[in-house]
């Protein structure tokens, strides 16, 4: 240390290193792959690879609220299924539906301020119940309006006339595009000042707010982001699905498919939820003949990683940020000058 | 007339949600823990009685004898085993842990039971009214559920300003730190909370299964009421919770009258606006051990 002071070293901070740039090849490479993998794999596969993306999505909205805000949202289905139903209702009043999921991303984020002025005067374990129940607010007034098909729901007629495959790989394009969307702007927010205010929040209020950082609008800004990110799914599910039913759109399911995801690949790092996804989708796909004992495990499984491996599997590969793939953190390096 | 047999009938309602409802504030003000699974819990001394009532038969009232304290053991071992854990694993732990807890009751009930509406028959208990005006008639067990509600919630009350436990669980609800350096055990007196907790919402639970029908799902629901009322009525104060569960059940049963479909969305924007406009809740806080 002494050393360091006296300047015989010759220090840098940076954020990259070798991994991280090996990692943003390797990850450019799997999204041109990825791009074109519809010329290759069948229609069942891609409209697979949606789903999968959908869920990614899903995952990197809650790991922000709840991995980087500290904020356990069990209402972010609110969001979901509210963008499920724009796209429904803007292409009911004659706005195309690719148009309208860009449209019902940012509606999503509009409407989650609001939300955020009440859901902020709960805290931890209330906050979770209070996002909840404003989810079943959103639900029950969404079923009531008839134009929207009521509690029955209603089909997304916008798209029809298209060949289904065409169809299909568009909304995939569009799943692709949004996930690669929402993990750029995770990691530019937390490259950004905002991020490094965000890491201090969530470590240590209090002390956070002493240093000057403006705590509720940090919070309500990463709220604002994941629900705009989980708008995002909602939108694509209902191109995939074609049609949109209230009890699904909102169906907490999604809550614990976000928190299992997260949870099991590392909360609060920017790799996990991509690691979390991926098992999810596995243990979905593996599992689905299962009926409800697949969510039997996954509780299960959520139980054993918060108390057991408590930052998920990304956390034990790298226990101490030293591999990460993102450059997100400040590193001092120092070399001996001879 | 019908306003004021909603106004009746919600009031009467509203003490079933103060019955679920002061458990977890309990927990919540013992240890700052959020049971999510608090409603599942409820739901699933429901099918314990079910269970009960098919292999050994009789009217479904014995089974509280029954219920209660497997209930209130269930709530002990919770903690000790399950809950503690969590408790040491940081700020998201236990609103996550509870959170699995929930999904898996919910589909084990949905896997054992099916997804049907079920419920304990009472007999004539269940139909039997009272006649209190020329056309208002209130339920006789909707009666003794309001009854029994305000009777847990003035033992629970009398239970924490008078005795050696509920001033021990007091205690480690103001500072924990504190209450551990006196000699109170902070193990016992978290697992006697959730003991405690978990006795009262298997009421609430037998309950709902006699005064209406249940299902796997049903904890979630009632656990949202039971949260709903704990804001309603102010955290910190059991006379908080009562009024908070009486005023959620009377805007149901009104919003209801005004349109069938409308009753919990009704109750869901009281909850809203109290927190909008007073989130300290309708009654301020006094007694610490529920906060």
């Amino acid at each position: 240390m002494s050393d360091l002071l006296t300047g015989q070293h010759d220090v840098s901070v940076t954020r990259g290193t070798l991994g991280s740039r090996v990692a943003l090849g390797v990850g450019i490479a799997v999204v041109v792959a990825l791009i074109f993998a519809p010329a290759v794999a069948g229609d069942s596969a891609t409209n697979n690879l949606t789903q999968f993306l959908i869920l990614l999505i899903m995952a990197i909205g809650w790991n922000l609220v709840a991995g980087y805000g500290g904020m356990v949202s069990i209402g972010h289905q609110a969001f979901i299924g509210f963008a499920s139903y724009a796209v429904l209702d803007l292409s009911i009043h004659g706005v195309l539906a690719w148009y309208a999921v860009p449209m019902a991303i940012v509606l999503a984020g509009l409407i989650s301020i609001p939300v955020s002025w009440l859901a902020f005067r709960l805290r931890g374990g209330y906050f979770a119940i209070g996002t909840w129940v404003i989810a079943q607010v959103f639900q029950l007034v969404i079923a009531q309006q008839s134009n929207l098909g009521g509690g029955a729901g209603a089909s997304l007629n916008d798209l029809n006339n298209l060949n289904p495959i065409n169809r299909d790989n568009v909304t995939y394009w569009f799943a692709l595009g949004l996930t690669v969307l929402s993990l750029g702007v995770t990691a530019l927010l937390l490259r950004s000042r905002v991020g490094m205010a965000l890491v201090a929040v969530r470590d240590e209020e209090f002390s956070a707010a002493a240093t000057g950082v403006n705590v509720v609008r940090t919070k309500r800004l990463v709220f604002i982001l994941s629900a705009a990110i989980c708008g995002g799914a909602g939108a694509l599910l209902c191109l995939s699905n074609l049609e949109v039913q209230p009890n699904s759109a909102f169906s907490i399911q999604y809550s614990a498919f976000m928190i299992f995801m997260v949870l099991v690949g590392g909360i609060g790092s920017f790799e996990g939820p991509i690691i979390g996804a991926i098992i999810f989708f596995v243990l979905q796909q593996s599992l689905a003949s299962y009926g409800a004992w697949y969510l039997v495990i996954l509780g299960g499984f959520a139980i054993i990683v918060t108390l057991w491996l408590p930052r998920g599997i990304w956390g034990a590969i790298d226990p101490h940020h030293r591999r990460s793939l993102v450059p997100l953190r400040h590193r001092i390096d120092y070399d001996e000058i001879e | 007339m019908i306003w004021t047999n909603a106004v009746i009938q919600g009031l009467l309602l509203g003490g079933l949600y103060a019955i679920f409802a002061c458990g977890l504030s309990l927990m919540f003000g013992v240890m700052r823990l959020v049971n999510l699974a608090h409603g599942d819990l409820g739901v699933l001394g429901a099918y314990f009685a079910i269970i009960l009532v098919e292999h050994l038969g009789g009217n479904p009232l014995w089974t509280f004898a029954a219920v209660i304290p497997v209930a209130a053991l269930v709530g002990y071992l919770l903690q000790r085993f399950l809950l503690d854990h969590a408790l040491n694993g940081g700020e998201l732990s236990p609103i996550l842990v509870t959170f699995g807890l929930s999904i898996i009751i919910e589909n084990l009930l949905q896997q054992t039971f099916g997804a049907n509406d079920q419920s304990l028959n009472i007999g004539a208990l269940s139909y039997q009214s009272w006649k209190i005006a020329s056309d208002i008639y209130v339920g006789r067990l909707n009666v003794i559920i309001f009854v029994v509600a305000v009777l847990v919630i003035v033992a629970l009350q009398l239970f924490l300003s008078r005795t050696p436990a509920g001033r021990a669980l007091r205690a480690t609800a103001d500072n924990r730190r504190a209450a551990a350096l006196s000699g109170i055990d902070p193990k016992r007196t978290r697992a006697m909370a959730t003991a405690i907790a978990l006795a009262t919402v298997a009421v609430g639970g037998l309950f709902l299964a006699m005064r209406s029908s249940f299902a796997p799902t049903s904890g979630s629901a009632d656990l949202l009421f039971a949260f709903e009322a704990v804001i309603i009525g102010g955290l910190g104060n059991l006379w908080g919770t009562l009024v908070g569960g009486l005023v959620l059940g009377v805007a149901q049963t009104v919003g209801s009258q005004i349109n069938p479909a409308d009753g919990i969305l009704i109750g869901d924007l009281v909850f809203l606006a109290v927190l909008a406009f007073r989130p300290q809740g309708l009654i301020a806080s006094r007694s610490v051990a529920v906060r």
